[in-house]
């Protein structure tokens, strides 16, 4: 490791011209500034490989055993690089530690909160990291498309079986298989107190039916407390839980297949279906008499933020909240959370019963840019069973969808809730639409169509024009080809044709206080018909 | 640890870098002070303006000319700048409604909201003046300039925060409207086109201070035997702020206005804070913002940014052409 000075070294100065020009003195200043535009430009080696080289073939034994298969690449480096800040990304470092001590392979972790827009950057300038962990398709199918991804060994392939074929294809680009899923998350929750269902009775239903059936009991008891509360407020992001709102039923109502559709803009938001799946959301989220405990009308939902809107749920104005399971975070830090506690979650029924488990939600994906020997060791150990157990095992607040992990190993019982919903085979797996559908959709009018919903209560007509009408001219040679056909055989989102870097749900769930804090500055290609 | 070794060498190599472009940097300031310093005769004059103006000049254009030209050019393109698409994305501005509104409310902003600054400045200014004590008052009303425009919206934001009327309210001016005997106020975020006023209000606040400072300053500036004069003929009260205080520091009104209206023009953190653009509330420095970054439209930023850097053009040309006025003057 040896730093390499990017600029000549000092040489000694010469003297200074017997004669002073008091003149000229202030010429220091100027060039002292100019020099500093100049050197502003030079850059950082950071580099380093660690180590002497060469395991060779080593042998592991005791303790190291089980990391036999990665063995013989000893003494090398390989760099990682994602949006996971400190403390949370301490765990990743733990769980991995014992591979590395075994193995002699060094993983050298580097967080950004800036990663979305960083790692375009990085890619396309011939710094990429070899991993990069990817939260949205989206980033993954651009960087895909820049060439520098590697495709996964066979082992990693492999280990991908023990995950829900639908995880494959959010992985996959153009049906190719790139990027092995690492985590994921769930959206489809809805947050109660099992303290107050259980002092008036209540039951937590299990049925769509039997949540509206509830809904309508609780509005009806009185006392002040109205079933549902609910926040969209977020900065420039306002609007997003809505969309959720929307996903699901979409998702509940007609299952994964118009989910895709919809997604991929075979149908559109003015299609009876989605208009439908409004006016449910209508009777749910703006039915005056169940909306909105402990902050006052429907319209209040645009105005309280999504951080603040289960806090009525803890004194008893408000029995449930729709939210994702990254919301834990907000709970007060005393909050016994359980089934038994203050404060727990029940999935989200499907709003029609022929939909089996639908489970909305998000992942992240281990994307490589290089296939050394190292790298794919790495790769392989990171999509196994083994270092999904591991990561569980180390710190709550990390649910894998890998169906190899062992279920009792889930301490904290969000984190367990939202396994077995992610993990049964039977459930409809769909991703976070608003962030597969492009940004200007997506991230702009959908947003704010269904905040304007809510706080105008403008017409469901309206606001599904308005999230269709935006779609910006189009033409141009970089374009992508417009969509294709509704292929029988491909009936899952090809996310390949959309360049955005977002992922909001993966940005707020680490910074929950201000999710949007992070606007990546790549750009999109145009929308390839009206949405 | 492993992890700390390799953080620890990170930083060295870092530090290493720095302390070389730092002796880089101090080698070249070195030449350059010793060429300069040793020309003389004829090209020493040429020299000198060189070494004085080129950074300056360098500056400017790597960090104004260039970023303009390209948002001028890329405001004719697509949005993804893929192809020429001349004057769409303006007749798009123009034309599209909820533009149009974000148009009209930049343009009451730009009216309203310097001119209760100012105006509240100036009788605030006058009225401090005679007070004892002043600087203590001063400092208490120049005190919000120090605050970001961040930092004030979510003040404010707490302040307008609304609950049912059955609820307990936590919002300032939700709780004195009920005291005053409003029983149900409105959601304020919510109520159109109130909600565009109680954002003009933050600015208003942050800005009166520095108004205040500026033409308290002015006020004392006004020569004695001017107003002196104007007493003995027997001007009072009104009619000498009229025609004697507010024609000696004209200039500086002026100032003081276009100065909070090119503040004006660009406010887009309080938009942004408190309400996201959304609820008929969007300004033109915001809607860019959400075009470029969170739409992904350049095209369309672009043509918004071109329209708001038109808008304040004439706006600062006037403030400089007043302020060398003023110098001048003194």
């Amino acid at each position: 490791m040896t730093p390499t000075p990017t600029v000549p070294s000092t040489t000694v100065p010469p003297p200074f011209p017997a004669r002073p020009r008091r003149r000229r003195r202030p010429l220091a200043a100027v060039a002292l500034l100019a020099v500093a535009a100049l050197t502003a430009a030079c850059s950082n080696s950071t580099d380093s490989s660690g180590g002497s080289g060469g395991g060779g073939n080593q042998t592991l034994s005791g303790d190291c055993a089980r990391y036999q298969p990665y063995a013989g690449h000893g003494g090398t480096t390989v760099t990682v690089f994602a949006s996971i800040l400190s403390p949370e990304s301490d765990n990743l470092e733990k769980s991995w530690a014992d591979f590395s001590r075994c193995t002699g392979i060094r993983i050298s972790y580097e967080g950004s909160n800036d990663f979305e827009s960083q790692l375009p950057v990085r890619v396309s300038g011939g710094n990429a990291p070899d991993f990069a962990i990817v939260p949205q398709p989206g980033l993954l199918a651009q960087m895909v498309k820049s060439g520098k991804v590697v495709k996964p060994p066979q082992q990693t392939v492999a280990n991908q079986e023990k995950w829900s074929p639908v995880w494959k294809t959010y992985g996959s680009v153009n049906g190719t298989f790139y990027a092995a899923p690492m985590s994921a998350n769930m959206k489809s929750l809805v947050w109660y107190s099992p303290k107050t269902f259980k002092q008036a009775g209540y039951e937590v239903p299990k049925t769509w039916a039997d949540l509206m059936a509830l809904s309508d009991r609780i509005a009806k008891a009185g006392g002040g407390a109205k079933p549902w509360c609910g926040g969209i407020s977020s900065g420039t992001a306002t609007g997003w839980p809505a969309t959720d709102w929307l996903e699901e039923v979409v998702l509940g109502t007609y299952g994964g297949e118009v989910y895709d559709q919809w997604v991929n803009h075979q149908v559109k938001f003015s299609d009876p279906k989605i208009a439908a799946a409004m006016r449910t959301v209508a009777d749910w989220m703006q039915n005056p008499a169940w909306v909105n405990g402990g902050y006052g009308d429907v319209k209040s939902i645009a105005t309280t933020t999504f951080q603040d809107a289960g806090a009525p749920i803890l004194t008893g104005k408000c029995l449930m909240l729709q939210q994702a399971s990254f919301y834990k975070a907000q709970w007060p830090k005393d909050t016994k959370i359980g089934p038994d506690g203050d404060i727990f979650a029940f999935h989200l029924p499907a709003v029609d019963p022929s939909v089996p488990n639908p489970v909305e939600g998000g992942g992240e994906f281990l994307t490589a840019f290089a296939s050394r020997p190292e790298v794919q060791a790495v790769q392989n150990y990171l999509s196994s069973a083994d270092w999904a157990s591991s990561r569980v095992r180390t710190a709550t607040g990390w649910v894998s969808a890998n169906q190899g992990v062992d279920k009792s190993l889930y301490t904290d019982p969000i984190d367990r809730l939202s396994a077995d919903a992610l993990t049964d085979p039977a459930a409809t797996f769909r991703f976070d639409g608003s962030d597969l559908m492009p940004a200007a959709v997506g991230a702009g009018q959908e947003w704010k169509s269904l905040t304007a919903w809510f706080a105008e209560g403008q017409s469901i007509q309206k606001t599904g024009r308005g999230a269709r009408r935006r779609a910006p001219p189009r033409g141009g040679g970089a374009r992508p080809p417009p969509p294709p056909p509704p292929a029988p055989s491909s009936r899952l989102l090809p996310p390949a044709r959309f360049h955005r870097p977002r992922g909001f749900a993966a940005a707020v769930r680490r910074v929950p206080s201000f999710g949007s804090a992070r606007l990546p500055v790549a750009l999109v290609p145009g929308i390839p018909a009206s949405w | 640890m492993s992890l700390a070794a390799g953080a620890w060498g990170d930083a060295m190599v870092k530090f290493g870098n720095g302390l070389g472009a730092i002796a880089g940097f101090v080698g070249i300031l070195l030449l350059v002070f010793l060429v300069a310093g040793r020309a003389s005769g004829r090209i020493a004059r040429p020299l000198a303006v060189l070494v004085l103006l080129g950074p300056a000049l360098v500056l400017l254009l790597v960090g104004l000319v260039a970023p303009l030209v390209r948002t001028v050019y890329l405001s004719l393109y697509s949005d993804d700048s893929s192809r020429f698409v001349g004057g769409e994305n303006f007749g798009w501005a123009f034309t599209t409604g909820s533009v149009r509104e974000v148009l009209v409310n930049t343009l009451l902003w730009l009216v309203i909201a310097p001119l209760a600054a100012t105006g509240l400045g100036l009788v605030l200014a006058l009225l401090v003046d005679r007070m004892r004590g002043q600087a203590v008052y001063k400092s208490l009303i120049f005190m919000p300039m120090a605050i970001s425009l961040v930092g004030a919206s979510i003040i404010f934001k707490f302040v307008y925060e609304s609950r049912d009327h059955s609820q307990r309210q936590i919002g300032l001016l939700s709780q004195l409207a009920i005291w005053l005997g409003w029983d149900d106020p409105p959601n304020w975020m919510l109520a159109q086109p109130l909600n565009t006023f109680l954002l003009m209000a933050v600015m208003v606040w942050v800005q009166t201070g520095f108004a205040m400072v500026v033409l308290s300053a002015a006020i004392k500036a006004i020569p004695d035997e001017v107003t002196e004069a104007a007493r003995l003929d027997g001007a009072q009260g009104l009619r000498l702020f009229r025609h004697i205080t507010v024609p000696m520091i004209r200039t500086t009104v002026v100032v003081v206005l276009t100065t909070v209206m090119i503040t004006t023009l660009k406010a887009f953190d309080i938009v942004r804070t408190m309400t996201g653009g959304n609820f008929g509330t969007q300004v033109l420095a915001n809607e860019m913002y959400s075009q470029s970054f969170v739409q992904f439209n350049t095209g369309r930023g672009s043509a918004l940014a071109v329209i708001l850097f038109l808008a304040v053009l004439p706006l600062v040309a006037y403030n400089i052409l007043q302020l060398r006025k003023e110098r001048a003057v003194r």
